[in-house]
This record gives structure tokens, sequence and C-alpha cells, in this order.
């Protein structure tokens, strides 16, 4: 499961998400979209813990993000 | 098994915005929507857009909206508020826009009470028309037609439009928020279902001032951006709630 999604169609490569990060996971790539910019991508899935700054900062929505939930009985 | 925290609210389109890279327009674009959601308004919400880079508003709300004369917007959601009592009216507006060539409008309908929520765009610049000095243009801060910074001997003193509405009677809340960063972007969240709250409960006009940034006509990056209204535009416009006349709380929830 990936943590955080992002829609690269969307993405501007602002990176407010990469400084809003507080595990520093997050980096602008060097994959380009169709608008030209380059997007934004995390780059050690294992760290993230699903706190939702990046998202909560991403101008244009581009992101997703899920939380493990351990399974009650 | 995994839960989603967070996901783009039902409120909005997935057209892609038109706006500079890291313009906090879309950060409060999104804040609207998350706070309608919140207070459970999806069919009955009409937005008001503005004259400025917000024109194309209507584009990335799933709710009626109208595209209003420049800095008339406070006057075209009069019409649609009292044709429609029943809707949620939102007035979206930019500082050149509102406390520009719209100042009378506002203060009117500040002063009338009417039964709207406008949220003000703060970020001392003109930015569709390439970086001109607005109304709110900070003291020093350079602009294309302040070249050697903002001088109030020459060019006049910033208008701080919280505390000036905030002496009218009308208004029911009036606060000034802030989106440098991720608690202040949950603070402008929280103060945005308040307005919408407020609107509900009938108790007449909100009004909130969110301090923005232009990265474009800055010339700084969307970081230091943010960092200058951090630093500098939190010091000139004191973030709080300036006017609130208090909700009724059982009937919020």
């Amino acid at each position: 499961m990936k943590k955080v999604v992002f829609n690269d169609k969307l993405c501007k490569g602002c990176g407010l998400c990469v400084a809003a990060c507080p595990k520093k996971i997050l980096a602008i790539s060097e994959r380009v979209n169709a608008m030209g910019y380059a997007v934004a991508e995390c780059v050690n899935e294992r760290e993230c813990i699903s706190c939702a700054f990046c998202a909560t900062m991403c101008p244009d929505t581009v992101i997703t993000v899920r939380k493990e939930v351990s399974e009650t009985k | 098994m995994d839960k989603i925290v967070f996901s783009k609210p039902a409120l909005l389109t997935d057209t892609p915005m038109h706006y500079c890279p890291g313009c906090t327009h879309g950060i409060v674009h999104r804040l609207i929507a998350e706070a309608l959601g919140e207070i459970g308004e999806f069919d009955n919400v009409i937005g008001i857009a503005p004259v400025g880079c917000a024109v194309f508003a209507y584009n990335y709300f799933k709710c009626d909206m109208f595209q209003a004369a420049h800095g008339r917007a406070p006057s075209v959601a009069t019409g649609v508020k009292r044709a429609r009592p029943d809707s949620t009216v939102f007035v979206y507006q930019g500082d050149g826009d509102l406390a520009s060539i719209g100042m009378a409008e506002i203060v009117h309908a500040a002063t009338r009470g009417e039964n709207m929520t406008v949220i003000f765009i703060n970020n001392g610049i003109y930015g569709m028309t390439g970086g001109q000095m607005a109304p709110t243009t900070l003291e020093g801060q350079k602009t294309t037609t302040s070249q050697f910074g903002r001088n109030p001997l020459e060019h006049g003193n910033p208008i701080k439009i919280c505390e000036m509405l905030s002496t009218l009677t009308g208004p029911a809340y009036i606060a000034r928020t802030s989106v440098h960063d991720v608690k202040n972007v949950r603070a402008t969240r929280d103060a945005l279902v308040r307005g919408f709250k407020m609107q509900k409960q009938k108790r007449g006009f909100s009004l909130i001032e969110i301090l923005s940034t232009c990265p474009t006509n800055f010339h700084m990056t969307p970081i230091a951006a943010l960092e200058y209204v951090k630093t500098t535009g939190v010091k000139a416009y004191p973030l709080g709630v300036y006017k609130d006349v208090g909700l009724n709380e059982e009937e919020a929830k």
C-alpha cells in the first residue's frame, strides 16, 4: 500500500509539500508532467507517518494520504 | 487495512488550477470546500468569484457560482442571499478587489450585516495585472509601482481591513488568519467553519481575512514567500479574531 499518492497530472512542483514534511522524505523528482513541471514524489515510503502535512500545504490537492490501521479483533 | 486520511474534498472539481506554482489560492479553495463539507452544505451553496487571479474560481467549485464585476462581489452576494435566503453564500475576494475598488461595497455590506461569508485573500499585491502596489502592500515592500519600497509619505499607509470593519455594528465574525504553515492552515479552516456557521445561524456578516502569498510577483520561491509572510506579513497584520458575537453552540452541532 502506498501511503502518499501523488496525482502527477496536477502537480506543479512548487515544493511546499517537500518543505512541510516532518520526516523529510519528499523530493522533487526528475519526472516531468504534461504541463512541464517536475513533479514531487516520496522517496522513502517506509518512513512515512501519514501525518498529511504535505497534503495540507499542497495548493493543487495533488496528494491523497492513507494510514495503516491495525485490524481489530 | 488502511483508511484514507486525506483526499480531495467533494466540493472541488478535478480541473487543474490555473494558479502559479505555490500560489496559496489553491490552499484556500480547498479549505473552503472542506469547511462547507464539514457543516454539511453541498447542494445549496452559491459562490461569488471576484475579478483578479481567482476570477476562474467557478471552474474549481462544484457549486453554483457568479462572477461579479470588479469589487462588486458583496453587492451581488447581497442580491443572491436576499433572493435565496436558505442558501449558503460565500464571497471570494482578493485585496485589489475588496480593499481598493470594492471598498464601498464591502463596508456597506458589512454595516448592513448582510448574512454572508466573505473570504478575503490578502497578499499585499495585485497578482493578475503584474505585481502593482495594492492598498494592503506592506510598508517598504517593493512592487512594480513602488520600486524603492512602499513609502507612507508618498504612497499612503496600508489599510487594515479587519481592524476597520470590526468597529462596525453589523459584522458577526471578523478574523484574520494565515496559510504560511500547517498549523495556520488548520486554524484558517476552523475560522472558515465558524464563519459559515455564523451564516447558517443567521448571525450576520462574517469575514475571514487570509494572509497569502504571490510567489511570482514577490519574485520569491513559494517557500521563501511563505517565510516572508511568516516573518513580515504577520507582524504588520496581527492574526486573531477581531469580532465574534458568539454562536448558539447547541444548534451548531
